[in-house]
């Protein structure tokens, strides 16, 4: 079975020990995914699996067969998607090296408070998710920035979350 | 890392099947396990991917509700029986690592993450008797902050970093593990071990034992219970200190209490002490603070971790005032 990649099949790699980070960035050139920590701590190499944003040093290629994987390059492959539009528009990234996991992570995390989706700082359980400032910290949490470009970040995020609510 | 080969699991008994063998270790969302093993501390030869497991969370005919090894931890706090019913449980889920993370990490991959201790990963470079039995602990007289005050030893003074089992251990959660000789259920506060001589053997888990599911019982106090977790950056971090913790007030009096702190020891530490102090006593600030006092009376700190036992008191005694705030 394969893995489909932004809409293209990719064949498994043969040793299991290889990671879906770096099957995409070494053998397939897929560079718009980063390797920041390695193991789990920064949100660089995020992207969706099935539509749901994980970590893809932590994932093992051979556990992504016969799933469908999105990256920044399949985000963005018809043009600016509105989240990299808005990081362009509110100062979203410095060096811009943590940025393709910050969109990847942002798109799926809207999707999520949509789907109802608590977090840590949501006080009310039984009532729908709003997106608040706080809401959008603690939900991105997972994405570290070394440029603390966090402020212009979160502009961007709301940004898109008011043009869609509207 | 060394060799692997990988197999996913098709079943419950396909997984107990392989789990057996030597050298075979089961895959969950690899969240813990392939980071151990880039760092050479877990070198399995074959991998048995067990998300495929029934991850279904479903009411039971008792009111239990049971949820399946393979549910993803992201999907078990946002369920709306969990939240509504278990919040303490839905909170400590959400306490927990990175969004990213919970929706790869599954239940039962949850409860046997390994301990974070930097000398357990260093493999290297540091002794560690969890690691490599006998070897000594470079953790005692080193870095403590993240360490034990509770139930620890002489020879491992590590936590258990999880934030989920905390929440299971106050709310009487039982864990089914099934395996070649058959299926058996074990109260998690006695799923995993304290440290003794032996800190290699973290689990009542047999060696070929497959964990199939979590059962949460039906319970009066978990609908506002609350679970909150003290770390060093407001998200993203492990805990130095959490509560997870229930109370029923009836006629003005405390007729039932489950607490639980993470953070403090080898394992999801029951505030058993706390809970009898608080037996039958009028919810104020001096009987939450006596009951906190009851229960970190036999902390042995480290020089690192002194500021843990305070901490530890005055978030059990603010987590429970907090409940009551909501019950007023
Ligand atoms: C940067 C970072 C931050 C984190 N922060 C937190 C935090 O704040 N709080 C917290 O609680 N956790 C935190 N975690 C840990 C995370 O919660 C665990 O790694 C995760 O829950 C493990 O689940 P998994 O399915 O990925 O397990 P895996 O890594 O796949 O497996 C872990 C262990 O469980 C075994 N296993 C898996 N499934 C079964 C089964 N069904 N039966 C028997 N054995 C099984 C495996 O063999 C392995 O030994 C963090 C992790 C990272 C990387
Ligand atoms: S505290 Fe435990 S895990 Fe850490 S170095 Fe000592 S023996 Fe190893
Ligand atoms: S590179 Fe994957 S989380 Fe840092
Ligand atoms: S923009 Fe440089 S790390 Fe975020």
């Amino acid at each position: 079975m394969a893995i489909t990649i932004n809409g293209t099949p990719v064949d498994p790699p043969a040793d299991p020990r290889v990671s879906l980070l770096d099957l995409m960035r070494d053998r397939l050139h897929l560079t718009g995914t980063k390797v920041g920590c390695n193991q789990g701590a920064c949100g660089a190499c995020t992207v969706l699996i099935d539509g749901q944003r994980v970590l893809s040093c932590l994932t093992l290629a051979v556990q992504a067969e016969g799933r469908t994987v999105t990256t920044i390059e399949g985000l963005g492959a018809d043009g600016l998607h509105p989240l990299q539009q808005a990081f362009l528009e509110h100062d979203g990234f410095q060096c811009g090296y943590c940025t393709p996991g910050q969109i990847c992570a942002a798109s799926a995390m809207l999707e999520e408070v949509a789907a109802g989706m608590p977090s840590y700082v949501t006080r009310d359980l039984a009532a729908p998710a709003r997106l608040t400032r706080e809401e959008v910290r603690e939900r991105m949490s997972g994405n570290l920035c070394r440029c603390g470009a966090h402020n212009g970040i979160i502009d961007a995020i709301m940004a898109v979350a008011e043009e869609q609510a509207a | 890392m060394t060799p692997v080969q990988y197999r996913r699991a098709d079943s419950a008994s396909d997984a107990i099947r392989l789990a057996g063998t030597a050298g075979h270790r089961l895959l969950g969302g690899g969240t813990n396990l392939v980071d151990l093993m880039r760092k050479g501390v877990e070198r399995p030869d074959t991998l048995v991917d067990v998300t495929g497991l029934p991850g279904a969370i479903e009411e039971a005919a008792d009111g239990s509700i049971v949820i399946g090894a393979g549910a993803r931890n992201s999907a078990i706090a946002a369920h709306p029986l969990i939240r509504s019913r278990y919040p303490m449980l839905s909170r400590a889920i959400l306490a927990g690592a990175s969004a990213q993370i919970r929706n790869m990490a599954t239940a039962g991959g949850n409860l046997l993450q390994r301990t974070r201790c930097v000398y357990f990963a260093d493999a290297a470079g540091s002794r560690c008797n969890k690691r490599a039995p006998g070897s000594g602990c470079d953790a005692i007289g080193g870095f403590t902050r993240y360490h034990a005050i509770l139930g620890a030893s002489p020879a491992c003074i590590a936590t258990h970093p999880s934030d989920m089992a905390v929440a299971l251990a106050a709310l009487d959660a039982r864990v089914h593990v099934a395996g070649a000789d058959g299926a058996r259920a074990l109260p998690l506060t006695d799923f995993h071990r304290l440290p003794g001589d032996r800190p290699d053997l973290e689990t009542e888990l047999a060696p070929g034992e497959v964990i199939v599911a979590i059962e949460l019982p039906p319970s009066r106090l978990a609908p506002r219970s609350d679970y909150r977790k003290v770390r060093d950056r407001a998200s993203y971090a492990f805990a130095l200190v959490s509560v997870a913790a229930g109370l029923v007030i009836e006629d003005g009096r405390i007729s039932e209490a489950r607490i639980a702190l993470g953070g403090v020891a080898h394992k999801p530490w029951r505030a058993w002490r706390a809970e009898a102090a608080l037996q039958g006593e009028a919810p104020n600030e001096a009987a939450f603070v006596a009951a906190a006092e009851a229960e970190l009376a036999g902390a042995e700190p480290r020089p690192g971790n002194m500021f843990k036992v305070t901490l530890a008191k005055r978030t059990l005694a603010a987590v429970l005032s907090g409940l009551c705030e909501d019950q007023a």
